[in-house]
This record gives structure tokens, C-alpha cells and sequence, in this order.
């Protein structure tokens, strides 16, 4: 769910001030790495001998540590969330547009957190590290994980890096669901959770796609029931259609339209010519798939469609969900895009509603934007005046309190 | 600030909840957090509205008021205000009626049609009433659902709402500085459906 910059369309920032943004970024950025040497017993009840998580910060962490910030990344997302690795690099972190002095989630107020999720595949202990027991890969013997793993992970952390409570843990899609995990399993830990663009739990519809995904990559014959290191091979094929439908769903029908329409990229349909036709959008949706093929780890991508799949806010609270909210301590803040057919504003207004029964602090946004399930990720001017404002209203609450601790 | 704002105050007990329909920029949920310490939500549709109350620190849900309350449950709010806003719902009546579902109590304010310059503009020109007041002409106001002081006590009375507390101002809330004097003051409280520019209505079903 990486940005892509949709062109020529009205609701996005024009390109031009794409660059203006880039000048306004956090700059080059380097990888940490936090090794938790002791055993990690996931929520299926396995141990991880040992774990480690690549993440990367932004930003200070002041003197009383409050306005530190967890940013959770989505379904592909990793902890490369803003600013550049090389000076050369093409393309910045995946939420450059909101992480950055003076942007949304504005580094010159706050210390930003963003981690690779435990079973990802940009540096963090997932499927395609080394199994401890066997000296090979883990494969499809790595544990299934679900959300709280993330978050019992990410609060490990947390703990690491000295931070008692986070200002605010925001994500959005497969990341609001962590921050809406966080609210729950560790409600002192946050005092405010943003849930951008996600749901309480995923739709039959949902679900049905995902598994049309995994059955993608789990009949490519590279795939080897998941051993295809051992095969010096990947199931790239697989990998691509799994991305390519994942893809159409987290654009809307209009932006699609507006993008590609019926433009041909090759070929005519002039009568009595064979000719080899190919639509403008059927050459975009294979590079997208080729291109996250290349990068990506198919049982990486398996264990996290699964964990979207699995997550289910209330299940343990007796499949009611303001029974579950009345566990957070946090204010919440949920924001919904009209054209986003995966994670519609009808699942927002859910989580709303049953915060509102909760009686929980909440504030929630129905964002007008044609650009889908991705447009949290894109520059949408409505979303970044409201984000700007509330994350903006949440830095005075550290303000004072500093102020408060000089003047003692 | 608007002349119905201390009147609210009055009505609403300290740290109670409540709910503030067609919040603006969250003005007086402010107000009543400051002075009353309640727990306030708001509800707005327009946005740069809800992106004040947001900078506001004002709980704010962005929803339209002529779908309905459906989403909040009966009496989970202990008051439920709705401030300069019937005149410009579609079915007054409706949200009136589930405000009073939603609410324990509820406190309306509206502009009263029936002042003596509204009527003496529509007699002696007329023409449907523009004022400073009331800037937007018959066509292109958001206030499609104009109503008289004793109008809305026959709605009341149709509706079995009964009203806890009155208050009448002649100075509407655009100019709250010419603050009237006693003297008037009680001539409105005497033909209110003549005189007063707002009212307001502290109700319950």
C-alpha cells in the first residue's frame, strides 16, 4: 500500500507541489535495530527464541518523553515511513506526505516511532529469517501472528526506548487496527489513538479478496509449500497477481477511470487488423505487481493478509464492541474516505458509534476524495488541514506540560 | 459572545454530558467545558466547522442531522442542545423528536419569525424579511423552516414536549453588546412572540 502519486486528479496537491513537499522532508534517515534476546510467545501460544525489529525515528523525544508517537504501518508497509535512506534514492518513506517538519504528524513537534512489523520482510524476525533451531529459513513454520502480536512487539519497543506513553499510536488500514489494539491491550499506554481509513473487523468481501490473494501465490508453482528458499526460487507470479488484485481494490472505480479509462498502450481495434492489444491500465496493474514481487517475501505477505483477516476488536469481549471500548483510557480520532470501498465509511462510523455508547472521547471525519482505499496515504487537502489540526491541538498537552515542569 | 450562551450555562448541570447538535466551531460546548466542566460531543456537518472544533480540542462527529440520531441510544446524553439550527433541518419536528429520545433534556434556541420587524419588513414591503440578522434571500438560505415563538408552543403542546424554562432576548445574537434594558427586557417576557429577536427553550418529552 505504498503511495502512488495519482496524476491530474483534483483532490490531490498538483505535482508540482509533490516537489514543495519533498523540501519539506525529514531528509536522510537511518535504520535501528532492536534485538529482544529473550523468547516471544505469540497469541498462537509458539516461541520466537529471540526477535528483532528494524524501526526508524524522527524528530526529538523531549526531556518528559510525551510527545513520542508510534506510527503503524499497513498490510506492505514497513518502518521506512518518511524522509530518504540515500540522497539518490527515488522515493521517500510511504506517509512522507504526513511525516515532516510542518506536516501532519509534524517532527518538528514530535519524536516519531515506526517500526517493521514482527513477520515482515524489510529487517524485522519474519518468515524469510533464519530459524535459530535449523539454521534455515523459517518459512511457513514461522508462527501465525496476529494484531496483539504486533502491538505486545511494538510495546517491547516501546519499553527499549524508554517511552512510558505514547502522545498518540496512529495508523492507518491494518495499522488502525494495531492503534485500536494498543487502546485496548495497554490503555495507559496512549492518549490518543488515530485510526485512519480502517474498521473493527474485516468484511466476508474483505476476507474473499485476501484469500482470492493467497491463493494466488500458494498455487504458483515456485511457491513450494512455502519452502521455495530452499528452492532458490520465489514465487513471483503468485506474488504479483496477489498484488495486482490487492491493488484494484485499494483504488476506487472513478480514480481508475480517471486515470487510465480505456486508453490503449499497445494495438488498435481498427477492423480487419489483428493486432496485440494491451490497456494502458492492464501495463500499470503488472508493473505494480512485478515491481512488489521483486521486493517483497510471499510468506510475509501471507501472514499479514492472514492477521488482517484474523483481527476482530471485540472477540474477546464478547463480540461487543462497546464493551471492548470501555477498556481504552485514550481520546480517538477516526477519519473515513468516501471512495474507500474496502474499509468504508460505514465501518468507521461502527467504531464511531460504539465509542460514542462508550462514552469515549472521539472525533470523526468523512473525508469527500475519489482516490479509495489508498487516499489515506495521498495528499488530500481536507485530510491534511483536519490531521494537521488534531495532531497540532494534541502538541499543546506536552507544550504545557513542559511549560508547567520549567515554571516548578 | 451570543446572549443564549448564559442562558444555556444556567440549564446545564456541571459535568454533565452533553451532546451539541450542529456544534459550529464548538463555541459553546467550549464555553459550557470552561464553566461547567461538562463532557461535551458535537455534531457538524460543514467542514470548516468541524476543523475548528477540532483545533478547538472540541469532540466533534461529522454527521448530518436530517438522517437522523439512530446512532446514539435513548437518553444517553444528558442534555442534548440544538442552538440557531431547527430553522435550517429539513423536518424540525423529526429532530426535535428524536433530540428528545436522545436527550434527558433538551435546549432549543431559534430566531422568532414573528418579531415586529420581520413582520413590519413583510408589511410594508412585501418581500420575505433580509436583515442583518437574517442576510440570506429567500432562495439561497440554509433557513428553510423559519418559525414563530408561538409556533413552536403549539408544536410543544401537539407533541406532549413539556417546557422546564423560557427565556426571550430582544438582541439577537449578532449584536449581543446592546444588551437590553430591564425595562424592555420585561415587555418581551410579556409579548415574546412580538418582541423577542431569540428564544430559547429548555424541554423534556
Amino acid at each position: 500500500m505504498k503511495a502512488n502519486t495519482i496524476k491530474n486528479n483534483s483532490e490531490a496537491v498538483a505535482d508540482s507541489q509533490h516537489d514543495a513537499a519533498d523540501k519539506s522532508s525529514i531528509g536522510l534517515v537511518e535504520t535501528q535495530r532492536f534485538f529482544y534476546d529473550q523468547p516471544f510467545r505469540t497469541s498462537s501460544g509458539r516461541d520466537l527464541p529471540s526477535i528483532e525489529l528494524a524501526y526508524e525515528t524522527y524528530g526529538t523525544l523531549n526531556s518528559d518523553g510525551r510527545n513520542a508517537v508510534l506510527v503503524c504501518h499497513a498490510l506492505s508497509g514497513d518502518h521506512h515511513a518518511a524522509g530518504y535512506h540515500h540522497s539518490d534514492d527515488k522515493k521517500p518513506g510511504w506517509w512522507n506526505h504526513y511525516i515532516g517538519p510542518g506536516k501532519a504528524i509534524d517532527t518538528d513537534l514530535f519524536y516519531v516511532v515506526s517500526v517493521n512489523n514482527l513477520g515482515g520482510c524489510s529487517g524485522s524476525t519474519g518468515p524469510s529469517s533464519i530459524n535459530p533451531h535449523t539454521q534455515t529459513p523459517w518459512g511457513p513454520d514461522f508462527p501465525t501472528l496476529r494484531v496483539r502480536d504486533w502491538v505486545a512487539s511494538q510495546h517491547l519497543l516501546m519499553g527499549h526506548l524508554g517511552i512510558e506513553q505514547w502522545a498518540a499510536v496512529i495508523g492507518g488500514s491494518l495499522g488502525g487496527m494495531q492503534a485500536l489494539r494498543w487502546a485496548l491491550e495497554y490503555p495507559a499506554c496512549l492518549r490518543h489513538c488515530v485510526v485512519l481509513a480502517s474498521a473493527m473487523k474485516l468484511s466476508a468481501q474483505n476476507i474473499g479478496f485476501n484469500n482470492t490473494a493467497r491463493t494466488a501465490i500458494t498455487n504458483d508453482p515456485d511457491f513450494h509449500d512455502g519452502r521455495y528458499y530452499d528452492h532458490q526460487t520465489r514465487p513471483k507470479n503468485g506474488l504479483a497477481i496477489a498484488r495486482m488484485i490487492g491493488h484494484i481494490t485499494y483504488l476506487s472505480g472513478d480514480s481508475m477511470g480517471e486515470r487510465f479509462g480505456r486508453e490503449l498502450r499497445a494495438g488498435s481495434f481498427t477492423q480487419g487488423l489483428e493486432s496485440n492489444l494491451e490497456f494502458q491500465v492492464e501495463s500499470y496493474l503488472r508493473h505494480q505487481g512485478d515491481k512488489f514481487a521483486a521486493s517483497f517475501d510471499a510468506n510475509t505477505y501471507l501472514l499479514m493478509l492472514r492477521a488482517l483477516d484474523y483481527f476482530d476488536l471485540a472477540r474477546e469481549y464478547g463480540d461487543d464492541p462497546v464493551a471492548a471500548f470501555r477498556e481504552a483510557q485514550c481520546k480517538f480520532f477516526v477519519v473515513s474516505f468516501t471512495s474507500d470501498w474496502r474499509f468504508s465509511p460505514a465501518r468507521s462510523r461502527e467504531m464511531v458509534d460504539a465509542l460514542i455508547a462508550a462514552e469515549k472521547a472521539v472525533s470523526y471525519v468523512e473525508i469527500e476524495s475519489s482516490l479509495g482505499h489508498d487516499s489515506f496515504l495521498l495528499p488530500v487537502k481536507r485530510y491534511q488541514t483536519v490531521f494537521s489540526a488534531y495532531m497540532r491541538k494534541m502538541s499543546e498537552e506536552f507544550e504545557i506540560t513542559e511549560g508547567e515542569l520549567n515554571a516548578s | 459572545m451570543r446572549p443564549d450562551f448564559l442562558t444555556i450555562e444556567q440549564w446545564v448541570a456541571p459535568h454533565s454530558r452533553i451532546l451539541d447538535l450542529g456544534c459550529g466551531d464548538g463555541a459553546l460546548l467550549k464555553f459550557l467545558q470552561q464553566k461547567k466542566q461538562v463532557r461535551s460531543l458535537g455534531v457538524e456537518i460543514d467542514a470548516n466547522n468541524i476543523a475548528a472544533c477540532i483545533g478547538n480540542g472540541i469532540d466533534v462527529i461529522e454527521q448530518d442531522l436530517d438522517q437522523g440520531l439512530a446512532n446514539f441510544s435513548d437518553n444517553s446524553f444528558d442534555t442534548v442542545l440544538l442552538t440557531q439550527t431547527l430553522q435550517a433541518v429539513h423536518r424540525p419536528d423529526f429532530v426535535l423528536q428524536e433530540m428528545l429520545r436522545v436527550g434527558k433534556e433538551c435546549i432549543i434556541t431559534f430566531p422568532n419569525f414573528g418579531h415586529w420587524q420581520a413582520r413590519r419588513y413583510l408589511l410594508t414591503r412585501g418581500k420575505m424579511p433580509v436583515s442583518k440578522f437574517i442576510p440570506h434571500e429567500w432562495y439561497n438560505t440554509p433557513n428553510i423552516h423559519f418559525c414563530t415563538v408561538s409556533d413552536f408552543e403549539v408544536l410543544c403542546e401537539q407533541r406532549d414536549i413539556s417546557v422546564l424554562h423560557r427565556n426571550f432576548q430582544s438582541a439577537n445574537y449578532r449584536d449581543a453588546a446592546a444588551s437590553s434594558p430591564s425595562v424592555f427586557s420585561s415587555i418581551v417576557d410579556r409579548w415574546p412572540n412580538l418582541f423577542a429577536a431569540q428564544a430559547v427553550y429548555h424541554v423534556t418529552s
